[in-house]
């Protein structure tokens, strides 16, 4: 059992990266990751809506009749990011004026339904809670290192933006890593956001190679590098 | 063929229940979130609209007296907006009317003008736009101070030829390479000050309506 665990955790967070590996819900992944902040608080915002549409739709899976599952899928994802943009606006006014721009964004983007159907709908609520949170997890940290390339390159900085979250005071928390640097435009607009997920597509390939090479390994099969 | 039947019926019947749950949730969610999200939404707009007007230079609720405002070509106005009159001690101290820039470079640039009794601005403010990130957006006061330069000018000054930005021969700043967005700013406010010239008494509203 706890095998299961920790495979889903690893599957969300590296080998099925729903960001890198699966490469699933690119709009709204190329869309927003202009600024490390944007990046991880779509990621945070979708990493919820993931686990409760996974948990719900394991709760209801017996009841979907096969035939029609994907729209009672799409029904349940939307009602519940429906309810979760109204609860966040009514009751966490200062969350949702940094996350609320994207919440309708969520019920487009393919990984949820991906996850709903390729797992939820066939395993148990805790378990499917899980892979909601991880592969939601995986997400946000692709989405903030893309964030947080582009905002470097493009801007020269890190963290802006981050005032609306914590008030004006927050803009000191604001890094200008790269000082009087005049910006890069190309890193901000959309052709930055294929070229910096291409990088980082590119690295973990690489990664995945290296961890491959049977000169490390202790008797382990060599893995056939994808 | 009868089982046939029976299974899409049922099927249906699922699906008819689903829609009826997520119907009553969202019904449910929407009735008791309302009241809060409406709250916020007005506290929101009370603090845009105030960012144009100078603090302490009006008493009433801005919200509440708002009155509907015609579409207008003038304002860019394709559908009734909204403007805002703003009063000292029933006085008439200043209106707030919304306009639109039709020709951002991405689309309509949404507006706020803050004008005093004798035409002059107060300020103006962005409010919606989706001009490129980094280049044109600078006329949003969260990316720069650009936006700050009207405050205090009105159609005789400059002179009407002079509303344009400097690169048209004109007095506004705008940044070298990024000059539509500012160019179609700066026309709508110039336009919406000549709203102002022809619609001012209806404008500048009494104490009546203020109902305190």
């Amino acid at each position: 059992m706890a095998s299961e665990t920790r495979d889903i955790i690893v599957n969300g967070l590296w080998k099925q990266n729903p960001g890198l590996v699966q490469i699933l819900g690119m709009c709204p992944t190329l869309a927003v990751s202009t600024s490390l902040v944007n990046g991880l608080s779509l990621g945070l915002a979708t990493t919820l809506v993931m686990a409760l549409a996974n948990t719900a739709t394991a709760l209801v899976s017996r009841l979907v009749p096969p035939a029609v599952r994907i729209p009672a899928y799409i029904l349940i994802i939307a009602t519940l990011v429906t309810m979760v943009d109204l609860l966040m606006h009514a009751y966490v006014l200062q969350l949702y004026l940094v996350l609320g721009i994207y919440i309708p964004l969520i019920v487009v983007n393919c990984i949820v339904l991906a996850r709903v159907e390729a797992y939820a709908s066939k395993h148990g609520a805790f378990y499917s809670f899980l892979d909601g949170l991880m592969m939601g997890l995986g997400l946000s940290l692709v989405l903030a290192a893309l964030g947080g390339l582009r905002e470097i390159f493009g801007k020269g900085t890190l963290l802006s933006g981050i005032d609306l979250a914590f008030g004006p005071a927050a803009n000191t928390y604001v890094i200008h890593v790269l000082p009087h640097y005049q910006g890069l435009l190309l890193a901000i607009l959309p052709p930055g956001a294929f070229i910096g997920l291409g990088l980082l597509i590119a690295a973990r390939n690489r990664i995945e190679q290296i961890r491959a090479l049977p000169t490390r390994s202790t008797g382990l099969l060599p893995q056939q590098a994808a | 063929m009868n089982e046939y039947l029976r299974n899409v019926k049922l099927t249906a019947l699922a699906l008819l229940g689903f829609a009826v749950v997520a119907a009553v949730l969202l019904a449910g969610t929407f009735g008791l979130t309302r009241p809060s999200i409406e709250k916020s939404e007005r506290d929101a707009k009370i603090k845009l609209i105030a960012q144009v007007l100078p603090a302490g230079g009006y008493d009433n609720d801005l919200v509440k007296t708002a009155r509907s405002l015609p579409a207008d070509p003038l304002l860019g106005l394709k559908k009734p907006g909204e403007y805002y009159p703003a009063t000292l001690a029933g006085k008439p101290a200043a209106v707030v009317l919304e306009a639109i820039a039709p020709d951002g470079y991405a689309g309509e640039i949404k507006l706020l003008v803050g004008i005093l009794p004798d035409g002059r601005l107060t300020g103006v403010r962005v409010t919606a736009h989706s001009e490129t990130p980094g280049l044109g957006d600078y006329i949003d006061i969260a990316k720069n101070p650009w936006i700050r330069q009207f405050a205090g000018k009105s159609l005789d000054s400059p002179k009407p030829d002079d509303w344009r930005v400097k690169k048209d021969g004109g007095k506004f700043d705008s940044m070298a390479g990024a000059t539509i967005s500012p160019r179609a700013v700066v026309k709508a406010v110039k336009q919406a000050l000549d709203y102002f010239a022809r619609h001012q008494t209806e404008l500048l509203v009494q104490e009546e309506i203020h109902g305190q």
